[in-house]
């Protein structure tokens, strides 16, 4: 077997392991926090002998571990199980949001990663002069702004004083996919101007930073065009950091954007991690933590399995 | 003249102004005082236009919600069970007890007695007919040993309860005069069958048909077209949109995403109100913002500590700074105008730094910090209120430190666990209901820890007394006690903030609970 | 040595920033906590920048924050490069299990939800701002390990590390004499947006009751005091969110500056 398929293998093997982990961790984790499932459903006015009720018929009432491992049971044999709280069924919630999520950042990642390597290159390109300047300044103030600042100024703008989107971005089951893309843009543009700086800026300096070796100055000697040099012979020694960060910002817009979904009230999972930890259902939190830990690590397995493929020394170890 | 009246008419049309402003304006323009609020009860009450779609945007939804509505604790699943659900009674925006599916109650003479009398002909949404054998279901899933309702305390004095024909007997423990206005409380909507068989059917007898159920999204309703009520449910279809951001919700209704909002912060009120199409509605209501003190923790266990924190607290500024002036200063009892029997004689404590400090040097406190414990969520501007009493409080020598807790779990594990923290009660229909939910020695949310003899005499003897005059001494009575004996600290009654679009005709103000007491949507209709 | 005009505005805009949150008790003109006017009043003579939403003078506010932004920002920084880089190189130089083993236990601690790790260590630990930069370190210091391991890595490859190796040097001085200088490109990039990324938490993590406590307030804590004005163009909101702007852009020109002068120094054409 081909050394990079075998790690691969190795990688999902432990991912799988980790996973296990992960789900161990956020059970303990959840279960040890102060706080009671039973009180944070039925709220303030809640009497002792109706949380009591509630507890019992939840199940709350038996030892955490015999819990975690019915839990475990269920997952092993396909059955994420219902929501302690609404007594809904998770798998069927958890598809509709999982898919509104990835729908929101697919077109965050498709428009941003391509629009960061392009100006991290041309940054790089212009190193020092004004095209660099005007990209690192307006990239590195839309990050610095805490991003529900930059939300309120996207919405305010194009949906009230314009009025050109929607500001309330709530897709639905049956929703046509124009319909559904004129409802996120508002958001997709935030998480873009959001993600946009941290990828460009680490694809401008990984490529200065290998812009020095001989092989670059090599290829100058030949007549290559600037760009043509940054882009077939720079570029492709410095992927191992770029792909690192981009890999990063890919798992932000999947697991991180509670707050853009928040301020453009759409359905995804963050808010929804949200409102189920606040409620201490268990279930629920472990589902989706499962689902986050594997998008992570997923992530983090390509991200390595990239930079391995593109540096031809680590590709053909000797 | 004609045009400026056209305008005043279709100023009270769309409820822009009050019935004595527009009698002023227009006797203004030489027409009799008379003829001027005939005008205006025709054009405030002008008939409601049928159809169209009504859409809410409201604050307080969680996709952890659900369709029981005994489950109900948050304004969105509120405003759910006021779509679908029909309860015995209402209460009314002059907190007179409106009749729904009861057509008339009665009580034997020491009030431990009740009679209700269901309403005949009225469909649940499956076309079953509510029958009396219903509400009594209903009453006993939420009464029952195993139930898990948020009316289980308020229901929990029924001892007995049958029916017969279209009668509801509920007997009491002890007489209750109040006990019609316990029966509007929003769980406590009647289900065929009580519920028992699929409690998250949201099946019952109000003026919308559950369509589109996705909690922390949206809520979609359609007119059920049996319903008993014609003066209830104009629009045909109506939806309720989860917008839990501030600034989400009013971008929604300036926009016209939707009709109208509830929590409007009402630091913003007054430049919302320059927005075209949008009106800001303030109403004052029976809520209050309050810091409350364990009485029997120390150092609140001495009434004096407890004293000087009362009059170290700057009233009027939190009114103004938190509340933009929209609600009223309270003064340490829960009760405000807008409960029946309230007793405006009772003197109104003032911000006093040197009668502050004098108490803070007789109760013999060490000086070092008070923690106050606070959370954003405890009240809209809990934080900021807690500086502002910190503040006031290092005034009178008095030091406070905040601790500023997560908004996750706050109810659980600070509210009602530590002796010093923020929080908020909605009103309650009556000043018995509040009482007796907070402040008797027995009660499971006494968050104060108040425990007082005397107290809960006069509130079990106004509970049964039938005469008006007594009761009221009874309470004004307790509310002197409360207020200089209690761990309560309430600075503020806050009002309902709440933004309407022009489109929308048919709002009016009602304290009883937001959002015109959760039916907005089925009140009002689109011009 | 010329320091470009770029540079030169990042340090004094950096250097002011820092100076105002060392000498804050000197400059502010009024306590952090007192109230002094209306709520959101607008600027004046008095109140250069107006008064926030429950009336304290903003100017105050900004100079105690920008202590607490700048303190905790750094510290966690520091902290979150100094592990990260040299977990990350020291993976990357040893290999083997040692590498598997530190890069799965990033793995674990990245794929847990930052929430839950927040309320259980708010719940388990006391609140102070030590914790809250350790916690800001310590989360922050798993992205800086995986990209100082995925640059160092495709170093430690390179004859010249073979080379040294062979000469039978020591990982010390593999990693600080071979890897450090040829990574130091990437790095420094990486710090001066982790810089921006901590500034932005520390406001998260109060709100959630890990951090700083009220009265004082980060700058991103008064933003989020304020931000219901925001789209009504309250300064009070606006303000410092600019600082925070304007306080990512100067450090990250000082950082590019850095950054070409290390590109520089490795050698190469000079």
């Amino acid at each position: 077997m081909h050394p990079v398929l075998t790690l691969v293998v190795q990688r999902i093997a432990l991912g799988l392991l980790l996973l296990f982990a992960v789900s161990a961790v956020i059970f303990l984790g959840v279960a040890a926090l102060p706080g009671d499932t039973a009180q944070a459903i039925l709220g303030q006015s809640a009497t002792p002998q109706a949380l009591a009720n509630l507890r019992a018929e939840m199940g709350l009432d038996q030892p955490a571990l015999t819990r975690y491992f019915n839990w475990l049971g269920g997952i092993l044999t396909g059955d994420l199980g219902t929501s302690l709280s609404n007594r809904t069924d998770i798998a069927t919630a958890i598809g509709q949001r999982l898919g509104n999520t990835l729908f929101l950042a697919a077109w965050a990642a498709v428009i941003s990663v391509p629009l960061a390597i392009l100006l991290g290159l041309v940054a790089a390109r212009y190193n020092g002069r004004w095209p660099d300047k005007l990209i690192s300044g307006v990239t590195l103030s839309t990050i610095s702004l805490p991003e529900f600042v930059v939300g309120y100024l996207v919405l305010y703008f194009l949906a009230v004083k314009w009025q050109l989107f929607p500001s309330v971005a709530m897709v639905f089951p049956g929703m046509g996919i124009m319909e559904r893309l004129n409802a996120v843009i508002l958001p997709v543009i935030v998480l873009v101007l959001v993600v946009l700086a941290h990828m460009m800026r680490m694809t401008r300096a990984a490529i200065l930073n290998v812009m020095q070796s001989a092989y670059i100055e090599t290829a100058e000697l030949k007549g290559l065009s600037p760009m043509r040099v940054i882009w077939r012979h720079a570029f492709p020694n410095a992927v191992a950091p770029v792909v690192n960060v981009v890999m990063l910002n890919l798992a932000y817009l999947v697991v991180g954007v509670v707050v853009v979904e928040v301020v453009f009230v759409y359905p995804g999972m963050g808010q929804y991690l949200v409102d189920h930890v606040a409620k201490r259902d268990l279930p629920v939190v472990q589902a989706v933590g499962l689902i986050f830990a594997a998008v992570y690590i997923g992530l983090n397995i390509m991200a390595d399995v990239i930079s391995i493929l593109a540096n031809p020394r680590l590709r053909h170890p000797k | 003249m004609t045009d400026q009246l056209d305008r005043m008419v279709a100023a009270a049309k769309a409820g822009r102004i009050s019935r004595r402003e527009f009698v002023g304006r227009t006797t203004a323009l030489g027409v009799s005082a008379a003829l001027a609020s005939a005008l205006f009860t025709k054009a405030a009450h002008a008939q409601p236009k049928k159809g169209g779609l009504i859409r809410m945007g409201m604050q307080g939804g969680e996709s952890t919600n659900s369709l029981d509505p005994a489950l109900a604790a948050s304004p969105v699943p509120f405003a759910i069970n006021m779509s679908w659900g029909e309860m015995l009674v209402d209460v009314g925006a002059t907190g007179e007890l409106q009749m729904r599916l009861a057509e008339e109650v009665s009580a034997n003479a020491d009030a431990t007695e009740w009679q209700f009398k269901i309403r005949q002909g009225v469909e649940f949404h499956n076309g079953k007919t509510v029958t009396a054998e219903d509400v009594v279901a209903t009453l006993r899933r939420h009464t029952d040993e195993k139930s898990q309702s948020g009316a289980l305390g308020i229901v929990q004095g029924i001892t007995e309860m049958s029916a017969s024909g279209d009668m509801v007997t509920l007997k009491l423990a002890s007489g209750n005069a109040d006990l019609p206005f316990l029966m509007a409380d929003y769980h406590l909507v009647i289900q065929p069958n009580g519920g028992v068989d699929n409690p998250t059917e949201g099946v019952g007898a109000g003026p919308y048909k559950v369509v589109v159920h996705e909690p922390g999204i949206r809520h979609g309703f359609e007119k059920f077209a049996n319903y008993w009520d014609p003066d209830l449910g104009h629009a045909d279809q109506t939806e309720i949109l989860v917008i839990n951001d501030g600034t989400a919700r009013t971008s929604a209704v300036q926009s016209g995403q939707v009709h109208m909002i509830n929590r409007v912060d009402p630091k913003i009120a007054e430049l919302l109100t320059r927005a075209p199409g949008v009106q800001v509605k303030n109403v004052p209501s029976r809520g209050h913002y309050v810091f409350i003190m364990h009485c029997d923790k120390a150092p609140f266990d001495n009434n004096d500590l407890r004293m000087a924190l009362k009059l170290s607290i700057n009233r009027q500024e939190m009114v103004d700074k938190i509340l933009n002036g929209l609600g009223s200063i309270g003064n340490d009892f829960p009760i405000n105008a807008a409960y029946p029997l309230f007793d405006d004689s009772i003197p109104q404590r003032e911000y006093d730094p040197a009668a502050a400090a004098e108490h803070y040097k007789k109760s013999g406190h060490d000086g070092s910090p008070i923690i106050l414990r606070v959370a954003q969520g405890a009240f809209p501007g809990a934080v900021e209120a807690a500086q502002l009493f910190q503040q006031s409080a290092m005034a009178a020598g008095i030091p406070l430190e905040i601790k500023r807790e997560p908004d996750d779990g706050y109810w659980s594990n600070v509210w009602n666990v530590e002796p010093f923290c923020a929080s908020y009660w909605g009103g309650r229909p009556v000043q018995d209901q509040m009482y007796s939910t907070a402040y008797l020695s027995s009660s499971d949310w006494n968050d104060t820890r108040f425990k007082n003899a005397r107290f809960d005499e006069l509130l079990l003897a106004a509970r049964a007394e039938l005469n008006g005059d007594t009761r009221k001494a009874n309470y004004a009575e307790m509310a002197n006690i409360l207020r200089d004996e209690g761990g309560l600290i309430l600075p503020m009654f806050n009002d309902f903030v709440e933004a309407v679009r022009d489109e929308i005709q048919g709002w009016e103000a009602d304290p009883v609970q937001e959002m015109m007491n959760g039916r907005a949507h089925a009140r009002c209709w689109l011009a | 040595m010329r320091i470009p005009i770029s540079a030169l505005v990042g340090m004094v805009f950096t250097g002011a920033f820092f100076l105002a949150a060392i000498f804050a008790p000197l400059i502010a003109p009024y306590g952090m906590a007192e109230i002094v006017g209306g709520v959101w009043d607008p600027a004046s003579e008095a109140h250069w920048l107006g008064t926030d939403a429950i009336g304290r003078d903003l100017l105050s506010r900004m100079i105690y924050g920008g202590q607490t932004t700048i303190f905790v920002a750094s510290a966690a920084t520091v902290l979150s490069f100094t592990l990260g880089s040299v977990l990350g190189f020291s993976a990357a130089v040893a290999g083997g299990w040692t590498d598997q083993g530190l890069s799965r236990l990033v793995d674990l601690v990245m794929a847990i939800p930052a929430l839950i790790l927040a309320l259980v260590v708010l719940s388990v630990l006391p609140v102070t701002l030590t914790v809250l930069i350790l916690v800001m370190g310590l989360l922050d210091s798993t992205r800086v390990f995986r990209l100082a391991r995925a640059v160092a890595v495709d170093i430690t490859v390179m004859d010249y590390v073979e080379a040294a190796r062979l000469r039978g040097e020591g990982w010390g001085w593999i990693i600080f004499r071979e890897i450090l200088p040829n990574a130091l490109s990437p790095l420094v990039a990486e710090l001066g947006l982790r810089f921006i990324f901590a500034v932005l938490f520390i406001s998260t993590l109060s709100f959630l009751g890990l951090g700083v406590q009220p009265p004082l307030a980060d700058w991103g804590g008064i933003v989020k005091e304020n931000a219901s004005g925001l789209v009504y163009g309250i300064p009070a909101a606006l303000i410092p969110a600019f600082a925070i702007a304007a306080l990512a852009i100067s450090v990250n020109l000082v950082a590019d500056w850095v950054l070409s002068r290390t590109t520089s120094l490795k050698g190469g054409r000079g």
